[in-house]
């Protein structure tokens, strides 16, 4: 082979290389991709069913019920319109608190959300983005006290 | 007043770095030596000023001035000194301080080991600096304040986060930060050169001491950061694909395919533009990863409250540097010749190959990293990439790579010769892979399908990266430190792919509710929890347990995981209990009480975690040890002909 082709070859195989490789990402990233989806979009049914998706809104005041001495947990999480229930067992975040925002990864089954993670929040101020516009479109009602 | 003094002397700093800027840019640009004679001076000045401003906010700390907002807010009277200074970057406005000050070293330096190269190009790289230093002064007077009073002042502090009251966290910014400004140094090289519009092999050698010095800051800023989420947050892991996580992995990406670059246009000239275009690159994602950081667009940790007018200020200054610098990219890039051309399996090429699977690496993870924010900007549907993208798509880049590693060592310059050596690589891939087969079959037991292959490649870097010296040992022949440096880094590389594969694979994960009494297996051990009893520390209250970790039912060690609730913050945290061995973690973190007498523990066993770390630690010592080389030292020191000798140019 002369230079010029041996210098074609060796960028064919680097455009081939890349090119597998983002086709390769494409696939893994539509795979992992994960929604979000506030308990109004649940009970109008637009979440997709048994794919995974992240759910958020606000733990509603009262309705958080473990069971005594194991790791099971459940609570409603609502927008103020709709409310959407949520089974967890694990660690909870230390921050995670009755009338504060939360968001939750897992699955919908049966009309109860099965959460595999419940994400941390860092601090008392911190409302996770995707919540602060879905409480935006669909305002608390006037006296949320200590939210 | 002394408040006031260091704000002052901040606002000085700023006019100097514009006449830093100014005259070193323009200077060089008109052949006016004049204006070059100010460049050193407003350097100086200008570190002293910065360094006056964090004296200030220091003292302020120190002495528990609360009427300074910025000490009320991060500092309280119970906490002990050491934090109190470490506080200074606790939050946002002390951390823009810090970086502007890091800086100022920077250029310190730059002005001070300079002297020996050509004027005019001395003056550009330091007014490429000074308007680096510029925009971020300019941010911090005019958006972030540090030494901003609070009337009237409160009577106590509202205490720094307890998350950061930690040693290993304390200074894991500074280092960070090192790293992130010390490729600063590295993109004002390449402005400077592309201005003169030359680029030669001294440029190379110039450049390459400042890149790996900054890389290796990088890497232990990076690694301090993941051990210190895996112990004190509690995460149990050493590393999520946090975005703030990513946002200081990129550069790193791109900074370990510069160096890598460097090396091939010092020694052959080849890839001029190309190392350009990382230097560029390498800087702009260090401030993307700051925008990312600081701005509060990614919810973690790291973000300090929100204010818009930051993050679009540090948008726009990122706009101007990536976007200035890309253009006189275009424009002068042509200019460049790489003239000698080099075969297939030279190291050249296999230079070429490392530098295009660490830039498709880091364009990865900056697709996950910036998908949720860019969706997010454009108001489609709110997403979010989890870490299985990550997990799926980083090994298949970093195997390849490593294998690359494992062969391209042995690669000579402009014609591979592979063949000469087909007997060690042969013989290293033949003991690599009975000892890795040996150790996940023999003593760990059939794990995920990739375990075998990181194990084998791993050991098979790490062979490969020794028989070089050893040759050289045996033949009596020196062994200059850029290739001792060199060594070390990629065995650090082969121990981090060990670690990662044996971690990923073999670790026992546990998260349960249990009551003193109770035992927890886990394979071969069990955690048995013995007693829970009440802590008092100097600004917290809590729980501390005792946890024995038994294995084959005999006693190994005890554990003390605590739960700690801050008075001032009122926030609640958890230290986790670990013991380490050689050769794994025991580890077990305590959160809450679920009634009942029982807590939830997250109890954990995680082989080779402590390699992961170490195999950071050892790249970094690479990188000191090649920089302390004595081809670069004899430049500042004499000038003797600036020859590298014979035996490091051929290998480095």
């Amino acid at each position: 082979m002369t230079p010029r082709q041996k210098r074609m070859t060796l960028v064919l195989g680097i455009v081939a290389g890349v090119s597998v490789a983002a086709w390769l990402g494409m696939q893994a990233f539509r795979a992992n991709v994960m929604f979000f989806f506030d308990p109004t979009q649940i009970a109008a049914g637009q979440a997709p069913a048994g794919e995974r998706f992240r759910l958020g809104g606000m733990v509603e005041k009262g309705s958080v019920e473990k069971t005594e001495g194991t790791l099971d947990i459940n609570f409603l999480v609502t927008d103020f319109k709709h409310t959407v229930r949520v089974k967890y067992s694990g660690i909870l975040p230390d921050l995670f608190r009755e009338g504060q925002g939360v968001v939750a990864h897992g699955r919908l089954k049966d009309g109860v959300f099965v959460a595999d993670e419940i994400l941390a929040k860092h601090d008392e101020k911190y409302m996770p983005p995707e919540v602060a516009r879905s409480l935006k479109d669909n305002p608390p009602p006037p006296a949320p006290a200590g939210t | 007043m002394i408040p006031e003094l260091g704000h002052f002397a901040l606002i000085l700093a700023l006019i100097l770095a514009a006449a830093q800027a100014f005259f070193g840019i323009f200077g060089a640009a008109r052949g006016d030596a004049r204006w070059q004679a100010v460049v050193r001076p407003a350097v100086a000045g200008q570190f002293v000023l910065v360094s006056t401003a964090i004296g200030a906010l220091v003292h302020a700390f120190v002495t528990f001035d609360f009427s300074v907002l910025y000490v009320a807010s991060n500092s309280n009277s119970a906490l002990p000194t050491f934090y109190r200074v470490a506080a200074l970057w606790g939050a946002h406005e002390g951390s823009l301080l810090l970086w502007a000050w890091i800086l100022a070293a920077w250029t310190l330096a730059v002005a001070v080991a300079s002297r020996n190269l050509p004027a005019s190009f001395a003056s550009r790289v330091m007014g490429v600096l000074g308007f680096v230093s510029f925009g971020f002064l300019l941010f911090t007077v005019a958006t972030s304040n540090p030494f901003e009073r609070i009337i009237p002042s409160p009577a106590d502090g509202r205490d720094l986060n307890p998350v950061l009251q930690d040693p290993a966290l304390a200074i894991h910014p500074p280092i960070l930060y090192m790293g992130y400004v010390g490729f600063a140094v590295a993109f004002s090289f390449a402005c400077a050169a592309m201005l003169e519009g030359k680029l030669d092999a001294t440029w190379a050698r110039w450049t390459r001491p400042w890149t790996t010095m900054a890389w290796a800051f990088l890497s232990v800023g990076i690694a301090l950061g993941s051990w210190w989420a895996y112990y004190e947050l509690g995460w149990g892991g050493y590393w999520f694909w946090d975005p703030v996580e990513n946002a200081s992995f990129m550069p790193w990406l791109v900074g370990t395919a510069l160096i890598h670059s460097l090396a091939a246009t010092e020694k052959r000239g080849v890839f001029k533009s190309w190392t350009l275009l990382l230097a560029i690159l390498a800087f702009s994602l260090s401030l993307l990863g700051t925008f990312l950081v600081r701005s509060g667009v990614l919810t973690s940790v790291h973000s300090f409250a929100a204010d818009p007018t930051r993050g679009l200020f540090i948008l726009g200054f990122l706009i101007v540097v990536i976007g200035g610098a890309l253009t006189l990219y275009a424009w002068r890039a042509p200019m460049l010749k790489s003239p000698a051309g080099f075969e297939g399996t030279a190291r050249e090429a296999f230079l070429l190959y490392n530098n295009i699977f660490l830039v498709v690496a880091a364009g990865m993870v900056f697709v996950g990293t910036l998908a949720p924010l860019i969706a997010d900007a454009l108001s489609i549907t709110p997403l979010s990439v989890g870490s299985p993208y990550f997990d799926a798509l980083f090994p298949m880049l970093m195997l390849p790579l490593g294998a690359l590693v494992a062969v391209g060592i042995h690669a000579a310059w402009k014609r591979g010769q592979l063949g000469n050596h087909r007997r060690r690589i042969l013989v290293g891939f033949g003991v690599a892979a009975l000892l890795g087969l040996a150790i996940v079959y023999g003593v760990y037991g059939a794990g995920k399908p990739l375990t075998p292959v990181g194990m084998v490649l791993g050991i098979w870097i790490i062979l490969s990266s020794l028989i070089d010296p050893i040759d050289r040992l045996r033949r009596r022949l020196t062994l200059p430190r850029a290739i001792v440096g060199m060594t070390l880094a990629h065995i650090g590389l082969g121990v981090g792919i060990v670690a990662i594969s044996t971690v990923e694979s073999y670790s026992v994960e546990r998260d349960a509710a249990i009551a003193p009494g109770e035992s927890l297996a886990l394979g071969r051990y069990a955690y048995r929890f013995d007693s829970i009893k009440e802590i008092e520390g100097p600004n917290y209250d809590g729980v501390r347990a005792e946890v024995t970790v038994l294995r084959d039912g005999v006693p190994v060690t005890v554990l003390h995981p605590e739960r700690r609730n801050y008075w001032v913050q009122r926030s609640t945290l958890t230290e986790a209990g670990i013991a380490s061995r050689w050769n794994m973690d025991m580890f077990v973190a305590l959160s809450k009480d679920v009634g009942g007498g029982r807590w939830s523990v997250r109890a954990q066993l995680r082989p080779l975690i402590d390699w992961v770390w170490l195999s950071a630690a050892l790249m970094a010592l690479g990188g000191v040890l090649a920089v302390t080389d004595r081809r670069y030292r004899a430049r500042v020191t004499a000038r003797e002909p600036a020859v590298s000798q014979g035996s490091a140019a051929e290998a480095t």
